[in-house]
């Protein structure tokens, strides 16, 4: 009687033990998914897009200027040209705006008003792309041809709609690095007779500032990945803009318009225009990752 | 140690070495606590009576960069090798420092260990439930409300409801680090005269602070100092007439 | 003295016309938008069909419910399971590393680039087509690290008592993250959830290149299939019309809305729990 007791419960502590191992390993393979997508879409990426490289020549498609795709040309050197443009514009501007923002919330708005301001910064950041590339194409696509001429169509239309779309990322993390600075700081300098302004520009800026240029680094990839905003106000010419006034064409937008009916070379020149996007993103997110390190070390 | 061996031995620990990576917080512990008595562990804080007191559940097993040398045994089995830990666990209950309901009703709670256990039948759910709040002397205070979230309870009454959740899996050994040190006075007393009642049953191993608790609830106690057991003797003969010059010290509050 | 104070208060004014700036942006997209789109809307609109003179959304409504059903029951237990595993299970180590850098980069991705990989590797390699089903693999990996970081936040704000407690008790781990830890953490996986929804109603360049953009009702998850915002994107380029386009716009502003407004109600219950232990 015993004897059979202590069998079944020695059975149930090894199916017990059973249980855990394969919830362990299941767990385990759901942990690894993250891996497995990020090797499976570079190698893709990577294997559709490298091939033309050989048959078209790097320099031809990297420094190329004419996207003639129908006539062998593969250069997209105006699409690179114009993407470091527009985010480099885009995130300079937002990058002040949204910094000021985050210090208006975390330390001068009175907290009424910030219970206004950060939902709408939240809001802000969950409108859909395609909706702020209409807003643009109805409102400052003729605002910008009725005022400054060109048709509207434009690097400019493209920089403004940009701002707006990465400030939410700038101002959150901003705001979060600048509520990390230890109180001890910024007592200190108060305590020194420095005023609330000279506290936030001398201390608390400084000290969160790895922080905040991980913000920016992350709004640059915000910006250079943003697809279907761009393409609809951007006028999409492939040709190297001379002025904010000009038509171009973004990487993101040369995918996007064309991947639908591209063939053969002409489509593998569309992964290509992916592999390089895929590098620009892959040097910022280590930038990132590198940046939120250090910020982690000096809190 | 007059008539020790007469009495049953619960638990034993030979040459008990633990580390916290190159940290060395216990050495050579060897101790005989017997069954059916409090012991109380005392000493300094750091001296190792808490780590000492996780080690015999195991609650250690957590700590990752953790290591241990020696040998425990609970009846005469040894602790690490000859009990699985869930099996162990079951046997050796524990109760924290601060009590921690988990966020559900007082009524599933103390069900959680049972129906974890297997215990499936409502009726015999009832009655474990109702039996372990009035073992731990809780059951008038909360026998109309079962249904109501445990956070709502006291400190006091949450403590006890968690002494009333491990007797629910009806363990030999209950263990408590400073159950009373989150509490107040009355709750104490109460929680102070549930541990005697329970030592009829159970083996009660407890980590105090509180000399007076110590003198007051238990019959054996040990005092550490530096992971070393520096005296280990009947209450009434330490806090009397201690052998050793250190525990005479900390008693009369010369030191920690 | 005097000019440090003027100084002070110039900056003062600047910061105030940066915050102004950001929300008044706001203001103008929302109520610009939902003023020439509101009127548009009407029952009709929102369930006829989108065919000869008619010109409803509902298929668009459906597709876009499929696909945000569809990339959940993918992505949200491998999430979720994922979450668990690294907040459970690993110790601090290269494994963790590793994962937590891939989790890093498929935020930093942007869509476009998902819906590149979606059309070479579902849509081509694999042969599921444009199909919901495309689009709703890729849109799974767009936001499993959406989950996946949510759910790990909030199973780490779960007390270690819990779990010691638990364990006492004889319980086994499994036990412990099913019974106890799990059910503590609802309220944070709802939010990783609803974020997941927000992201997939509001995306079109991965879902165009996936799902494609047919307008017909969808009948299995191998169709082709519009979302709400592909259908915005196709009447903003295709210069069709405007006043659909509006209406569609408030359609997706509203949804956004609603799906934030839900989000600071469950954020605001997670930290009610958390502040009454």
């Amino acid at each position: 009687m015993l004897n059979k007791h202590c069998k079944s419960r020695i059975k149930k502590l090894r199916l017990n033990r059973f249980w855990e191992y394969i919830a362990e390993r299941t767990l385990l393979l759901c942990a690894s998914a993250a891996i497995v997508s990020v090797l499976i879409i570079s190698v893709y990426i990577f294997y559709s897009g490298l091939p033309i490289f050989g048959k078209a020549g790097f320099r031809e498609i990297v420094f190329g200027t004419e996207w003639k795709p129908l006539e062998g040309q593969f250069g997209i050197l105006p699409m690179i040209i114009a993407s470091i443009i527009t985010t480099l514009g885009a995130v300079a501007l937002a990058a002040f705006i949204g910094l000021m923002t985050a210090v208006f919330l975390a330390e001068i708005a009175p907290a009424g008003l910030a219970k206004i301001v950060r939902p709408a910064v939240e809001l802000l950041a969950g409108i859909p792309s395609v909706v702020y590339g209409f807003f643009s194409l109805i409102v400052l696509v003729p605002l910008i041809d009725k005022y400054l001429g060109g048709g509207g169509n434009s690097l400019l239309a493209a920089v403004i709609i940009l701002i707006m779309m990465v400030l939410p990322t700038i101002i959150n993390i901003a705001e979060s690095s600048l509520r990390a600075v230890p109180s001890e700081y910024k007592e200190g300098s108060l305590a020194l007779g420095a005023s609330q302004i000279q506290t936030i520009f001398k201390v608390q800026i400084p000290a969160a500032k790895s922080g905040i240029i991980a913000g920016i680094v992350l709004g640059m990839g915000r910006a250079i990945g943003e697809t279907m905003a761009v393409i609809l106000v951007i006028g999409n010419t492939p040709q190297i803009p001379t002025s904010l006034l000009d038509r171009a064409r973004t990487l993101t937008s040369n995918i996007a318009l064309e991947m639908s009916y591209a063939e053969g070379l002409h489509q593998e020149a569309l992964f290509a225009t992916g592999v390089v996007l895929f590098i620009f993103i892959m040097l910022l997110n280590i930038a990132v990752t590198f940046l939120f390190r250090k910020a982690g070390e000096g809190s | 140690m007059e008539n020790k061996q007469l009495k049953e031995i619960k638990i034993c620990t030979k040459g008990l070495n633990f580390f916290y990576g190159d940290n060395q917080a216990l050495k050579g512990i060897n101790i005989e606590i017997l069954a059916k008595k409090v012991t109380a562990l005392i000493g300094p804080s750091g001296c190792g009576k808490s780590t000492f007191l996780k080690t015999l559940n195991r609650m250690n097993d957590l700590i990752p960069e953790a290591r241990l040398e020696g040998e425990i045994y609970l009846d005469n089995l040894n602790l690490y090798n000859d009990y699985d830990i869930v099996e162990l666990r079951k046997k050796v209950g524990m109760v924290f420092q601060k009590p921690n309901p988990f966020p559900m009703s007082i009524y599933d709670n103390i069900a959680y260990g049972p129906r974890i256990h297997g215990i499936k039948n409502k009726a015999v759910l009832d009655q474990i439930v109702e039996s372990s709040l009035q073992k731990a002397a809780l059951w008038e205070e909360v026998k109309d409300r079962l249904k109501q979230n445990a956070l709502g309870l006291s400190g006091g009454q949450q403590q006890r409801l968690c002494i009333a959740r491990v007797l629910a899996v009806e363990p030999e050994v209950v263990l408590m680090d400073e159950p009373t040190s989150a509490l107040d006075p009355l709750a104490t007393l109460k929680i102070e005269d549930l541990i005697q009642e329970l030592a009829d049953n159970y083996t009660i191993v407890i980590v105090t602070h509180n000399m007076q608790q110590a003198g007051r609830i238990s019959d054996y106690t040990a005092f550490f100092l530096h992971g070393e057991i520096v005296e280990y003797e009947t209450t009434s003969k330490i806090f009397s007439v201690p052998n050793d010059k250190r525990t005479e010290d900390y008693i009369t509050g010369r030191f920690g | 003295m005097k000019k440090l104070r003027t100084k002070d208060a110039a900056i003062t004014v600047v910061i105030w016309l940066c915050a102004l700036l950001t929300v008044s942006g706001l203001l103008w997209l929302v109520i610009y938008i939902v003023a020439n789109g509101l009127s548009h809307i009407n029952l009709e609109f929102l369930l006829s069909e989108y065919k000869g003179d008619k010109h409803g959304i509902l298929p668009m409504i459906l597709s876009t419910c499929y696909i945000v059903l569809l990339s959940l029951a993918i992505s949200a237990p491998i999430g979720i399971g994922a979450a668990i595993y690294l907040v459970e299970f690993t110790k601090p180590g290269r494994l963790l590393q590793i994962i937590r850098f891939a989790t890093e980069t498929l935020a930093g991705i942007p869509s476009i680039i998902y819906g590149l990989f979606g059309f070479i590797f579902f849509v081509n390699v694999l042969k599921f087509n444009f199909s919901l089903l495309s689009g709703a693999l890729t849109l799974s990996i767009m936001v499993l690290p959406v989950i996946i970081r949510t759910t790990e936040e909030t199973l780490k704000a779960v007390p270690l008592s819990y779990r010691e407690g638990s364990l006492a008790l004889g319980a086994t781990k499994i036990q412990t993250i099913w019974k106890i830890i799990l059910p503590s953490a609802i309220p944070g996986i709802l939010t990783a959830v609803i974020l997941s929804v927000g992201r997939i109603v509001g995306e079109t360049a991965a879902v165009y290149l996936t799902a494609g953009m047919v307008t017909r009702f969808a009948t299995s998850v191998m169709d082709s299939g519009r979302t709400l915002a592909v259908h915005l994107y196709m009447l903003a380029k295709e210069g069709l019309s405007f006043e659909q386009a509006f209406a569609t716009a408030t359609v997706l502003i509203v949804t956004v809305a609603l799906i934030n407004l839900l989000m600071t109600k469950t954020v605001g219950k997670i930290k009610k729990t958390m502040n009454s232990r």
